[in-house]
Formats: structure tokens, sequence, C-alpha cells
């Protein structure tokens, strides 16, 4: 009877071992087969080719060069790294009142923050483009005509001219419109403050003797232990701001100006039916996030472990 | 050094300590310090959910005053065929999507919990595709799914199977696109992982003692004690999924929005096309607060039945 329960443990055992084996394969396989294909020539991409014969390098030249990535590159590093600098500030400031900070009103504050998280993007996005774009919000029973010309249906919204009501200088196109919405963020700060608020209180007690304000206390004593959270902030700010897509779309008219995904949006009319470019410039968008992600890796595993993100 | 030492030993039962001497500067300290968020909130979050609820009772259009037409936006609502298919494809994808991706992401978490060799190199290859832009990777689903040239139907074909037309099928475009979801499924199984480290031992143990299967322990310990992680995931995820944007934007490739045949016509997309394509933002605004009190009710809904199945060990 033992030994028999002994061989159904094993044979489970490689069960588990093979279905882990073949997810795993799973999960790889579309990477392989979009590095694979970014080295293959035209002709094999169309004849189900599992491995280019020769490596086509150039292609990684010839899709950086068409897709123009160069200046869209640049400008989603410049963006990343202004959203971050603005979101970590932010972040830890505010995760840090949450968490330690008694002030009058603090809990209603933190409910608004936390309900914040279920607010569609979509009811905010129309109003929050309009502010950005810096036209003065009509309101029912003025006649604003807010928009004098709009370039048809099919355009959009970017092609309107605002031409009376605007105040100040519009942000349209500007590192103010494409970096500041992504500053404010709830779920960083909720992440911090669960981290920050299993400090135990005698830390606070000692770092006051010793004569130290709330944000010396904090810089000198708290972040320095909170590599972890920190760290998975910065990932998930980074893949954030990275890959956002839609809102850039919206906030910059000027291909100059755009980010590196809407860059490899408008390389798909471009590149047509050139698919080893088209997954040549997928993979040159996935290389700064990768880097990244193995930079914090180890962090952010034990940030999602230690952090409350339970429930 | 001694002194604060010899404090902290006196004072042991303190919650958060209180430092500015009165209510007024603790306040004025704890706003200086969520000042940049709250600016942020005001600014992005609570003036344009103002805004856009004014929208929504008004007729907004491109040209010409902006007039009140109390709830005609909503009225319309009714009879637009397109905003029920919308509506229609969106519930598609968080009835069948999320149970199904939380599934396989609970199944992989288990697998990835096992003590083998390897174990972390796994942990990072089943999050990496997680870490995909959105953007690349419905790019990449769309060359892996391509009926003609595509790695899925050359492998299909393999074990005899005749894959169909992904793409241009509109009975096939939402399964592709919840395959596309649970590819990057990484974040949920991350999460799902961390709860299982806190999945008792001595319990599991007892139970294996007392000869209880490995399918019983985890019908009876594991599932109860990892659901509020459950309940997380099911409700970021079903949150996500009512918004669900940008994989549909790309995968329609060159097609008009929302096709094959408005199959991927999901809510939000219809909401960017009223807005930003046919600049009808009164439309828009309520559409989008429409979705909002789904989503709420959804949330309230699920906290409620919840209620009964969750453990909570504090």
């Amino acid at each position: 009877m033992a030994k028999h329960s002994r061989l159904v443990r094993i044979i489970g055992r490689a069960i588990l071992y093979l279905i882990l084996i073949v997810g795993a394969i799973i999960a790889m396989t579309p990477f392989f087969w979009m590095i694979s294909t970014s080295f293959m020539s035209l002709g094999e991409t169309i004849n189900r080719a599992w491995i280019p014969q020769t490596p086509q390098w150039g292609n990684y030249a010839e899709a950086w060069k068409q897709a123009n990535f160069g200046v869209y590159f640049k400008n989603s590093v410049i963006i990343t790294t202004v959203s971050l600098l603005g979101l970590m500030i932010n972040s830890i400031l505010a995760g840090y009142a949450f968490a330690s900070i008694k002030f009058p009103g603090k809990n209603i504050i933190f409910a608004i923050l936390l309900a914040t998280m279920m607010v569609p993007e979509s009811v905010t996005v129309l109003p929050s483009l309009l502010l950005v774009r810096g036209s003065i919000i009509p309101l029912p029973g003025v006649d604003s005509r807010a928009f004098d010309a709009c370039v048809g249906a099919g355009g959009q919204v970017l092609a309107c001219q605002f031409q009376n009501f605007t105040f100040g200088a519009s942000w349209l196109n500007t590192l103010q419109a494409l970096t500041i919405p992504f500053m404010a963020n709830a779920f960083s700060i909720f992440l911090l403050r669960q981290f920050f608020q299993q400090m135990p209180s005698e830390l606070y007690d000692a770092a006051r003797i010793d004569g130290a304000g709330h944000l010396r206390y904090l810089f000198q004593i708290v972040l320095p232990i909170s590599k972890a959270p920190i760290m998975t902030v910065l990932l998930f700010g980074f893949i954030g701001s990275w890959n956002s897509f839609m809102w850039p779309l919206l906030v910059t008219t000027r291909d100059v100006k755009r980010p590196i995904m809407v860059g490899l949006w408008n390389f798909v009319t471009e590149a047509g039916p050139q698919t080893h470019l088209l997954m040549a410039g997928a993979v040159i968008t996935l290389i700064p996030i990768l880097i990244v992600y193995f930079i914090t890796q180890k962090q952010f595993t034990e940030g999602i472990a230690t952090t409350g993100l339970k429930g | 050094m001694r002194l604060s030492s010899l404090y902290s030993r006196i004072n042991h039962n303190h919650s958060a300590p209180v430092w500015g001497r009165s209510r007024y500067r603790s306040l004025r300290l704890g706003l200086l310090f969520i000042a940049p968020w709250l600016a942020g909130f005001l600014l992005f979050t609570l003036y344009p959910m103002g805004m856009s609820l004014v929208y929504s009772l008004t007729e907004y259009h491109t040209r010409g005053p902006l007039e009140w037409n109390q709830f005609q936006n909503f009225i319309n609502m009714f009879s637009d065929d397109l905003f029920w298919t919308a509506l229609k494809n969106t519930l598609y994808m968080v009835v069948f999507g999320v149970p199904i991706t939380l599934i396989t992401s609970f199944a992989c978490a288990i697998l990835l919990n096992l003590k083998v060799k390897g174990q972390s190199i796994y942990r990072v290859i089943y999050f990496l595709p997680s870490i995909v832009p959105a953007v690349a990777s419905t790019l990449l689903w769309l060359w892996i799914l391509n009926p003609q040239a595509g790695v899925m139907n050359t492998l299909l074909g393999y074990i005899g199977i005749k894959g169909p037309n992904w793409l241009n099928n509109p009975a096939w475009s939402k399964p592709s696109l919840i395959l596309l979801g649970m590819w990057g499924m990484g974040g949920t199984i991350v999460i799902y992982l961390s709860g299982l480290q806190d999945v008792s031992k001595n319990l599991l143990e007892a139970a294996e003692l007392d000869g209880a299967s490995w399918f019983q322990r985890l019908r009876h310990i594991t599932i109860p004690m990892v659901s509020p992680i459950t309940l997380f995931n099911l409700i970021t995820g079903m949150i996500g999924m009512f918004q669900y944007f940008t994989q549909a934007y790309i995968f329609r490739g060159t097609g008009g929005l929302g096709s094959p045949l408005s199959s991927t016509l999901f809510y939000s997309v219809y909401l960017y096309q009223q807005g930003f394509q046919y600049l009808d933002f009164g439309y828009a605004s309520a559409m989008a607060w429409v979705l909002f009190f789904i989503i709420l009710g959804c949330t309230v809904l699920i906290l409620k039945i919840s209620n009964r199945y969750t453990y909570y060990a504090g």
C-alpha cells in the first residue's frame, strides 16, 4: 500500500513538472517567435519559417530608421524619467503622510484616494484633454463656440482649432501634458503606505529624540530600509509610463513630440506587410523594460510579498 | 542615542505618533506632504469628473453653444444598437475572460509554488510576458494568429487541426483577445504567489498526516485561505476588463474601430469613437458615467456575495 502511494506520488510529481514545463514553453514561444521573426527576411515571414537561415541584423537598423525610432525613443526616455521622478516624490511623501502623520481628515482623504482607483479613465479623459488643450471649459447657456474649425469626423479631435476661448498656452505637445497626469497614482501611494505602516513606532520616537523632523526621518531612516516597495513602485511606474498609449495619442499632434508606443503604432501603417521590421520595432520598444525589470526584479518580488497587497 | 532607546522603552503602547503641537499644525503638515498628490487629484480627477457630469447632461457637439438636454443622452443610449453591442462585447470579456484568467493564474501560482529546481527561473518566465507593452504584445499576437503565416495555425496544423481565421472571424476575435490577455497574466500570478506564502504550513502538514489527499488539501485549506486574494484579483480584473481599450484599438489592425464586424467594439472603444471621432462629448460623457455605475454596482455585488465565502485570518 505504502509503495503504491509512493508510486502515485512520483507520477503525480512528474505530471506537475510536465505541466510546469509546458506552461513555460507556452509563455516563451511568442517571445521566441517575435525575436526569430525580427531576424527573418521578408520571404521567410511569408513561408512560415521557424528560424531565419541567416539572421538579418540589418532589420533592426532598417526598422529604427524607417519608423524614426530615434526621436520617439528619446522622447520616451525623457517623458518616463520626468514622470518617474514626480511619481516617486509624490508617492513617497503622500504614502508617508497617510502612514505616519496623524492629521484631521486623514481617513476621509485616504478613503477618497482608494475610491479614485475605481473611477474609469473614460470618465476623466475627456475633460482632462480639454483642460490640457488650454480651452476654457464651455458651460451650458454660454455660446462658447469652442470649436471653430474641426477637421471632419474621421479625424481626431486634435485637429480642432480652439480659436476663441483659450487661456494661457495650450499644453498640447508639451512635456507637462505627457508627464503630470502620470505623477499622481493612487496605487503607488497605497502600496508605499502599506509598507511604511509596518515600521515600528519606536523608530520614530528615537529619531525624534535625536532631533530629526519628519522629512529627515523619512529620508534618512525610512527610505533606506524601504528598497523593496520603492523598487516595486518604480517598476510599475516605469511600465505605466513607457507603455502608455492612449493619453499620449490624444495630447500630441506632432510626431516629433510623441513617445515610443505611439511611434510603434504609426509604424504599423508604414511597415505594412513587412512583419519582420514590425517585430524588430516591437523588440526595440521592449528592451528598456526588460533592462529595468531585471534590475528591479529581486526587490520587486520581495516588494509584492512584503507589502499588504492582500485584500 | 541612549536617551532615545530609553524613551522607546518607556513608551510601549503608542499608535501613530503625533508630532505637531496642535491639530492645526498637524493638519498643515499632513496637507503639505500630500499636497502634490492632492493637486493632481483635484486637477486630473475631481475637476474632470465634475465637468464630465455636466457634459453628460448637455448637448455638446463640435460647434455651437452647449445646451442642457436633461437626460437625453442617457435616453438615447437605450435605442442605440451599437451601445448595446459594445456593452455585450464587454460583458463577454468580463464573464468569460476574467474567470478563465483567474483560474489559470491560480493554477500557475500553485505550480510555481512547488519546490522544484529552478523555481525562480520558472517564476521569471511566467511573469515576463506581462511586462510586454500592450501595443507590442497585441502586434505580436496579430502576427501569431495570422491565419496564413502565423505560428498558431502552423502548430495546430501539426496536430491535424485546421485553425480558425482568428482575426477576421467575428466569432473568434474575442477569444483571441482573451488568449492574448492570458499570455500577459503574470501580474495576477505574482499576487497569487504572494498569497500562497501566507497559507499556513502547519495546517497543510496536519492535514497531510491525517491522510488528506493533495486535492483535498487544495480544496479545503489552500483555496479558502487565498480567497481574499481571489477577491482582490477578481475585482481589479473586472475593473480592468470593463475599461478594455488599447488591445482592441490595436487589434483591428488597419481595419476600422471594432472590426471585424463590431465584434471588438468594446464599451471604451465605442466611447472613444463617440468622443474623439464623432466629437459628441455629451454622449461620450454620459456613457462614461454609465460605465462608472456599472463598475460600482458590480464591485458592490461581488463584495456582498463574497462576504460569505471569503476567509480572513486576522
